[in-house]
C-alpha cells in the first residue's frame, strides 16, 4: 500500500515540484473533462481522494471485511481494529482528550442534528434562545429551527457586515443569559470567512453556554485543537478532508456526551436489553447504533495519515498563496465582483460577473474542464443578505496550482465572449 | 466552443439580453410562480385568458440565460393561441429539451423553439429551460400554488 507523502519541500511558487508530487497522489486529477485536463475547484463541496484512501477502502473489502465489536473470529477483530484505530487517529488529529469523545456519524449535518435532538431539545425551555450567525450553512440552521418549533425556543442570528464578517459587537450584545446554546460555523462555505471562534467560544464559556463549531470547511485546510479552542462540540465531514463520503465526526466533551440521551436506538449502543429495561452502552458506542460505516472510518484514518504526512501548516500556507493569487487575478476581470471580502479568509472565492448568471458561467467553464460550484451553496440567507440569487464559487485544496487559476481566468474570458 | 454554441444560440443570447414581455401583466387573470430551489431561479408567469384564448403573456423574475430566454420565447409564441394549443407547445418543448423529439422532423411545429434543442446535450440545464413552461402549465390550470422543479 502506498505510504503517506513524506515530502519536505516547502510549497512556494518556486517549488512546484512538491505540488506535482501531491497531485500524483490523486489519480482523478489526471483525467480529462470535455477533452480538457480537469481543473477541480469545487473543494468546498467535496475534495478528491488520494490513492492511500482509495486503497484502504479497497483493501478493507478485499481483505478485512467483517462486522465489528461482536465476533470472536479473526476478521471481526481485524475490522474492529481498523475502526477503532480510525477513532484514535481522529482524536489525536483534532486534539481530543480521549478517543471516546469521537462519535462517528454520516457527516456534519448528522452531527449537528444529533446534538440538536439529544442535548438542546432536551434542555431548552420556551422563550430561551439558540444563537447562530448569518453565514451558516442550511445544516446549521434547519436543525435548530426544528428544535425551536418543538420546544418554543427562539433562534437568534448574529448579523454579518458587507465584507461577510460577523459583527462582533452584535455577538457580544446578543450573548445574553437567555442564550442556552451557541452554534457557529468556523469557515463559511460560501464567503470563505474565517470566524474568530477562539474568542467567541471564550465569551460563551464565560457565561457557561455550550458551543458547537461547524468545522466542515476547516479540517483539511487549518490545524484544529479542540482542547485549545475549548469548544464543547466540533463537527466535520470525512469527504471534505480527502476521505470517503458517508462518514463524519462529532467531537463532544465527555461531560456532555455522558448526560445526553442516545439519538438512535439499536444494536451496539446497549449494554443489556430486556423488554422491561435497556441499559445504554458507554460513550462513544451509545451514539453509534447499528453497524457503522466501518470501511469509511478505516479509510478516514488513512485520510488523516495523508494530511499529517503533508502537514497542515504547509497546506495552509500554499492555499493562502493560491487565495491571494486567485483574488488578484479575478479582480483584474472587468465587471467581476467578489462576494466575501473578510480580512481573514480561507481559499474560497464567491464571485459574480456583471450581467451573467452564475449558472451560465459554470456551464461554459465546464467546457474548459474547470469544475466550480454555482448556486446558493446551501446558504440562502447569505444570498439574501447580499441581495443576490446565486454566486459562482471557486474553492481550493492543497493540490491546486496557480496554473489552474490561470485556466479559470481564461475560462471566464470565454464566458464574457459568449455574452458580449 | 462549438458544442457550447449548440446551447448558447444567438436567439437564446438575444432573448436573454432583451427579454420580450418581461413585465407584470396588470390585467392578467391567471398567474403562477415557478422556483428552482437548487439554483434559486424564480419566475412569475402572468397570462390573460378569455374564452380559452391567450391574449397576453408576461413574466418577471430572475435566473440564468437559458431560463430567461426560454420564458421570453415562450411568452412571444403564446399570443392568440388556444389553451389546448399552448398545452401542445408545452409538451413539444419538453420533448425537445429532453431529446425526445427531433427538431428536424417537426420543423413546422418547432419554429423558434429549435434553438432550445441543444439543451438536451446539457442534462444539468434541462430544468433551467423547462421552468417557465412548467409554471405556464400551472397558470393555465389556474393553480395558485408555487411550482418547483424539485417535486
Amino acid at each position: 500500500m502506498k505510504k503517506a507523502v513524506e515530502t519536505v519541500l516547502p510549497f512556494t511558487s518556486k517549488s512546484s515540484h512538491a505540488i506535482e508530487r501531491i497531485r500524483a497522489d490523486f489519480p482523478i486529477l489526471k483525467r480529462e473533462v470535455n477533452g480538457k485536463p480537469l481543473v477541480y475547484l469545487d473543494n468546498a463541496a467535496t475534495t478528491q481522494k488520494p490513492l492511500i484512501v482509495i486503497e484502504t477502502l479497497r483493501n478493507y473489502y478485499l481483505e478485512d471485511n467483517s462486522n465489528i465489536h461482536r465476533g470472536v473470529h479473526y476478521l471481526s477483530q481485524k475490522a474492529t481494529e481498523g475502526y477503532e484505530k480510525g477513532r484514535k487517529k481522529i482524536a489525536s488529529f483534532i486534539g481530543a482528550a480521549e478517543p471516546e469523545e469521537i462519535i462517528f456519524v454520516r457527516g456534519t449535518t448528522e452531527g449537528i442534528n444529533l446534538v440538536a435532538h439529544s442535548l438542546v431539545k432536551e434542555m431548552i425551555k420556551p422563550g430561551e434562545e439558540i444563537l447562530i450567525t448569518g453565514m451558516e450553512h442550511h445544516s446549521n440552521i434547519v436543525p435548530w429551527q426544528i428544535v425551536c418549533e418543538q420546544t418554543g425556543a427562539k433562534l437568534s442570528v448574529v448579523p454579518i457586515n458587507d465584507k461577510g464578517e460577523i459583527i462582533f459587537e452584535e455577538y457580544e450584545k446578543m450573548l445574553t443569559s437567555n442564550v442556552k446554546f451557541v452554534s457557529i460555523v468556523h469557515i463559511s462555505n460560501s464567503l470563505g470567512t474565517v470566524n474568530p471562534i477562539h474568542t467567541m467560544i471564550e465569551m460563551a464559556n464565560d457565561k457557561g453556554i455550550p458551543v458547537l463549531i461547524d468545522g466542515a470547511q476547516t479540517v483539511s485546510h487549518m490545524k484544529i485543537d479542540v482542547k485549545d479552542l475549548d469548544c464543547d462540540f466540533f463537527v466535520f465531514s470525512g469527504h471534505k478532508m480527502f476521505g470517503p463520503t458517508g462518514i463524519g465526526v462529532l467531537y463532544g466533551k465527555r461531560k456532555y456526551l455522558e448526560m445526553m440521551t442516545p439519538y438512535q436506538g439499536g444494536g451496539d449502543m446497549i449494554k443489556s436489553v430486556t423488554f422491561e429495561k435497556t441499559i445504554y452502552n458507554d460513550i462513544p458506542y451509545k451514539f453509534e447504533a447499528g453497524t457503522p460505516n466501518i470501511a469509511g472510518v478505516t479509510a478516514l484514518g488513512s485520510a488523516v495519515d495523508y494530511i499529517n504526512g503533508v502537514g497542515l501548516d504547509r497546506i495552509y500556507q500554499h492555499e493562502q498563496e493560491l487565495l491571494q493569487y486567485a483574488t488578484e487575478s479575478l479582480l483584474n476581470i472587468d465587471g467581476l465582483r467578489i462576494i466575501g471580502t473578510a480580512e481573514n479568509k480561507s481559499a474560497v472565492i464567491s464571485f459574480m460577473l456583471e450581467g451573467i448568471h452564475p449558472h451560465d458561467i459554470g456551464t461554459i467553464i465546464d467546457h474548459e474542464g474547470v469544475a466550480i460550484r454555482t448556486g446558493h451553496h446551501c446558504t440562502q440567507p447569505v444570498m439574501q443578505r447580499f441581495g443576490i440569487p446565486a454566486t459562482a464559487r471557486a474553492s481550493f485544496a492543497v493540490y491546486n496550482t496557480k496554473e489552474e487559476v490561470d485556466v479559470l481566468i481564461r475560462g471566464l474570458d470565454k464566458v464574457k465572449k459568449v455574452f458580449q | 466552443m462549438s458544442e457550447l454554441k449548440t446551447l448558447y444560440q444567438d436567439l437564446i443570447l438575444d432573448h436573454n439580453k432583451n427579454p420580450r414581455n418581461f413585465k407584470k401583466l396588470t390585467n392578467a387573470n391567471r398567474h403562477a410562480e415557478g422556483y428552482n430551489p437548487l439554483c434559486g431561479d424564480q419566475y412569475t408567469i402572468y397570462v390573460q385568458v378569455e374564452n380559452d384564448i391567450i391574449h397576453e403573456v408576461g413574466f418577471e423574475g430572475s435566473g440564468c440565460a437559458i431560463s430567461k430566454a426560454s420564458a421570453s420565447v415562450m411568452s412571444s409564441l403564446l399570443k392568440r393561441k388556444t389553451i389546448a394549443e399552448a398545452e401542445e407547445l408545452i409538451t413539444l418543448f419538453q420533448k425537445l429539451v429532453t431529446g425526445a423529439a427531433d427538431p428536424m422532423e417537426e420543423i413546422d411545429r418547432v419554429g423558434k423553439l429549435a434553438a432550445f434543442a441543444g439543451v438536451s446535450e446539457f442534462p444539468a440545464r434541462v430544468k433551467c429551460a423547462s421552468l417557465a413552461w412548467h409554471t405556464l402549465r400551472a397558470a393555465l390550470k389556474d393553480k395558485e400554488q408555487v411550482v418547483s422543479t424539485e417535486v
